[in-house]
């Protein structure tokens, strides 16, 4: 019993400081052998930070106090020395080379090796043993490319135990997952522990933090505010002392009115664009109204992301079905019509694909609409100021100014601004996918409620997410995706979690 | 205290100009006067147009995320076409705008294979340079091309007269006076960071200055050459296109992030094609300006002078990353890769060190970048 207790990770009054910012200030925190230990805080509250301190991407001199692993104090230079102390990390970004099969990717740097010839053979028997015991389902000689976000998190777990870790620090490890693979994720969560691995876990999900966690510490502005048994707290308790104060409602209840149909979809079949015969979207039809939220729920691959994208015409290749926009038989064949014709999309991944991170902040709000900013073919830098300048009081972006980049921004403010940039095209169809992934409870609720609004507006929103309760609480009407098809269609009023999980996982072949 | 922080955010320009400086002065004594004197840097600026014209599509094109390898080649070619279509008796009028007809095809089908068909830029234009400089050695069968007289020759070797080109520096110092105050004001009111009123104050002053003096020293001489008043035509329009027009705007947008400006509703095929094409007519201005300068066409002309326009824009702050760049930078580059060439020369060094020496600078410009990237 005295080994299981053992505290294998400690830091002791950590400070880290950036130009003008105290981002650590006297933290302190431990692990101890076999525990998962939750780190739960808004975005901007020191996590991340601290975390790069474990992993030595901060060396030592970089910040004051102590790091201590396996009772010792630690003066990690590098990520190196951080791994050969047996502490493992596994990023919200995965870095893992695309181009290389799982195997490959899992002994990278450290091949084994005679006379500097690989022996394959070793590489794939390892991963094969090291993926079996872990109770993974994936091929070794898979490309890494071809898999799922969710199995490509797994592959990055299993390359950080292939270290021989035992401190495993999880940084938002469920963001990309859906439900099923959640699943399966905690329960690796809870064999690693009893196996005597001590583990970090960063997330916004705090379900996830009570299925797994023994204890909790809460992050607030750079200081650890508070811990606790899991056991002892619940959910409405952390959030309070995460936020400071105490969440009334995380969902608006917006009066609205819902009118007429806007956006009609009928009979979308979306043909798979390598694997001929195979199918991203079969048979899709659904309506939005003015006014209204629809909802779309489902597993990750099921489709969800393909209906927004099809439909916004950012897919390559042949569309099948009709899609109409107030009455009128439209094609989208570039986002460039969609955008003309009055739609919108906040995509899933807001670094890549909804910002140009180097920008500013004014400047990525007037991106789609500058076209309407120009006076005889000239950019009105006045009119353009001006706008970005309400918006971020408006929605109160927290930004230095609009002259900042996007980049320096947090996740919830990187995605106002994405917002933002979508409410000045004045749309009447909004797309949003994944609206809130990564972002903290105090930033999801001022969108939930930016989201409200334009809905009472009279915009149709069509929100895809794989939270559930967020989906509950947002929704008019929710539709359900399995692979590829519509599997139910629910009212606010009637929809469940279980029904939409029955439903999303109606497999039809 | 605001002066400092002012200068730590221009430190990549005021380095660039502080470098100038120092190799101005290094040159200066090394060829005992002789490099700073108004004939010589009348002849700097001369032989750094067509490096500059050419540095300027440049960099709109490395913003974009592309490269355009084949300009000196090209340059060649048009050469060689405008200078055989005035020896077969054409009007330079016509003769002209045929080799920009020439030049815009080109560039069109350049453009087209990279921005539609997805043939990296690096690949059609390396197949550009090569397939330009055959045709160029073709067609003129390995001899040079003398240029007919006419007009066109005074974009080689002529002047503005001295009240003209003193009238040019007035209506720009005013004209850069009244844009400066006027961004300041709008500024101001919409609560984004500027230099204080002293400050502006000052910065207005030195590059009014600095016109003064570069209109002095010209007009000291013979006068601004027409060449170099092209060029800075152009710099004003470029730098207009580039930071006040939807295309501008644009272009930074898709070398920042083709997807999100794809999904913003950018038509990233046609900026990017947009961009060849503004390089075709900046090929055919560049061709003119060197044909006219040499007097002929020759088979050979323009050789590296693709790389030197790369490098320009990287000396003067292009990432070949994409989505950065300026044109006043990339010609500031141009004007430093020219002041080595010009005051090697000078001070009688032999050709070999100009390659030495301009490849060191190149990689310690971009060595700064990255090493600064890396502090902050």
């Amino acid at each position: 019993m005295a080994a299981a207790s053992q505290t294998v990770l400690e830091l002791r009054d950590i400070v880290k400081e950036f130009p003008g910012v105290r981002a650590l200030d006297g933290v302190r925190f431990d692990v101890r052998r076999g525990e998962v230990h939750a780190l739960c805080g808004e975005n901007g509250a020191g996590k991340s930070t601290l975390m790069k301190i474990i992993s030595g991407l901060y060396p030592f001199g970089s910040y004051g106090g102590d790091l201590l692993v396996d009772g010792q104090v630690r003066k990690f230079a590098g990520i190196k020395e951080s791994q050969a102390t047996g502490v493992a990390i596994v990023f919200q970004e995965l870095s893992l080379v695309r181009e290389l099969s799982v195997a490959e990717n899992i002994f990278l740097g450290r091949e084994p090796s005679r006379f500097g010839i690989i022996s394959w053979d070793d590489v794939y028997q390892k991963t094969a043993s090291l993926l079996n015991d872990l109770g993974f389902n994936i091929s070794p000689s898979a490309r890494v490319g071809d898999l799922g976000i969710g199995q490509q998190q797994m592959v990055e777990i299993a390359k950080a135990l292939a270290l021989n870790a035992h401190i495993l620090i999880l940084d938002e490890p469920t963001s990309a997952l859906s439900d099923t693979e959640i699943e399966v994720f905690l329960g690796m969560v809870r064999t690693l522990k009893q196996r005597g691995v001590a583990c970090v876990l960063i997330t916004h999900k705090l379900n996830e933090v009570f299925a797994v966690s023994d204890r909790i510490t809460v992050f607030r502005d750079g200081k650890s505010v508070v811990s606790y048994l899991a056991r002892d707290v619940n959910e409405h308790r952390v959030i309070a002392d995460m936020v400071g104060r105490e969440l009334t409602d995380l969902y608006p209840r917006i009066d609205k009115e819902i009118g007429g149909p806007i956006l009609e979809v009928q009979h979308l079949t979306v043909p798979h664009p390598t694997i001929p015969g195979r199918e991203l979207l079969h048979d899709v039809s659904f309506t939005v109204r003015k006014g209204e939220i629809l909802g779309i729920a489902g597993l990750m691959g099921s489709g969800r992301t393909e209906i927004l994208m099809s439909v916004f015409g950012a897919l390559h290749g042949k569309r099948k079905g009709t899609i109409k926009l107030e009455g009128e038989t439209l094609d989208f064949a570039t986002p460039q019509e969609a955008i003309t014709r009055g739609l919108a999309l906040v995509s899933e991944d807001r670094k890549r694909l909804g910002l140009v991170l180097e920008d500013t902040v004014s400047r990525n709000i007037s991106l789609p609409s500058l076209g309407k900013l120009t006076r005889f073919g000239v950019l009105d830098d006045d009119g353009e100021m001006k706008i970005a300048k309400d918006f971020v009081r408006d929605l109160r972006i927290k930004t230095p100014g609009i002259q900042a980049q996007v980049k320096n921004l947090s996740g919830g403010n990187q995605q106002k601004v994405v917002l933002a940039k979508w409410m000045l095209t004045k749309p009447k169809v909004l797309f949003l996918d994944e609206p809130t992934r990564g972002i903290d409870v105090g930033a999801r609720a001022e969108i939930y409620k930016i989201v409200g609004e334009m809905a009472r507006a009279g915009v149709a929103v069509v929100m895809v997410s794989s939270e559930l309760p967020e989906v509950l609480g947002l929704s008019d009407r929710v539709l359900v995706m399995c692979g590829g098809r519509v599997t139910g269609e629910f009212s606010r009023d009637e929809a469940t979690q279980e029904q939409i999980m029955a439903a999303a996982t109606r497999f039809s072949h | 205290m605001e002066l400092v922080t002012k200068l730590k955010q221009s430190w990549r320009t005021l380095t660039m100009v502080f470098a100038l400086i120092l190799i101005w002065i290094i040159f200066q004594y090394v060829t005992d006067g002789a490099f700073l004197e108004s004939r010589n840097l009348s002849n700097l600026f001369r032989q750094m147009t067509v490096t500059g014209v050419l540095a300027m599509g440049m960099v709109l094109i490395i913003v974009s995320g592309h490269i355009d390898l084949s300009v000196g080649s090209v340059v060649c070619f048009l050469g060689v076409t405008l200078a055989m279509l005035m020896q077969k008796g054409y009007a330079p009028v016509a003769s002209l705008l045929a080799t920009l007809g020439v030049g815009l095809l080109i560039s069109l089908v350049q453009g087209w294979l990279t921005a539609y068909q997805k043939v990296p830029a690096f690949i059609v234009t390396l197949a550009g340079m090569m397939i330009f400089r055959g045709l160029s050695m073709g067609v003129t069968a390995g001899v040079t091309i003398p240029l007919e007289d006419s007009w066109i020759k005074a974009f080689g070797s002529a002047y503005v007269p001295v009240a003209i080109g003193t009238g040019i520096a007035a209506v720009s110092v005013l004209f850069m006076i009244v844009t400066r105050l006027r961004r300041r004001a709008s500024a101001l009111q919409h609560g984004v960071a500027t230099s204080s009123g002293l400050l502006t104050f000052l910065g207005l002053l030195i590059l009014s200055a600095l016109i003064a003096g570069f209109t002095y020293t010209m007009n000291n001489y013979e006068g601004l050459p027409v060449p170099v008043l092209v060029m800075l035509a152009l710099m004003v329009i470029f730098n207009f296109i580039a930071t006040k027009t939807v295309f501008g705007r644009h272009v930074y947008a898709v070398g920042g992030s083709v997807e999100a400006a794809h999904l913003s509703g950018v038509n990233v095929r046609k900026i990017v094609l947009g961009n060849f094409l503004l390089m075709g007519v900046l090929t055919t201005v560049a061709a003119m300006i060197l044909t006219a300068r040499v007097e002929s066409a020759q088979p050979d002309a323009g050789q590296l002078l693709e790389l030197d326009a790369v490098a320009s824009c990287v000396i003067g702050g292009t990432s070949l990353m994409g989505g950065k760049g300026t044109i006043a930078g990339a010609l500031l580059g141009a004007l430093v890769m020219e002041s080595l060439n010009n005051g090697m020369s000078l001070a009688n060094m032999e050709a070999f060190w100009q390659y030495i020496v301009k490849g060191l600078v190149l990689v310690v410009a971009v060595w700064l970048d990255v090493a600064s990237q890396k502090a902050r």
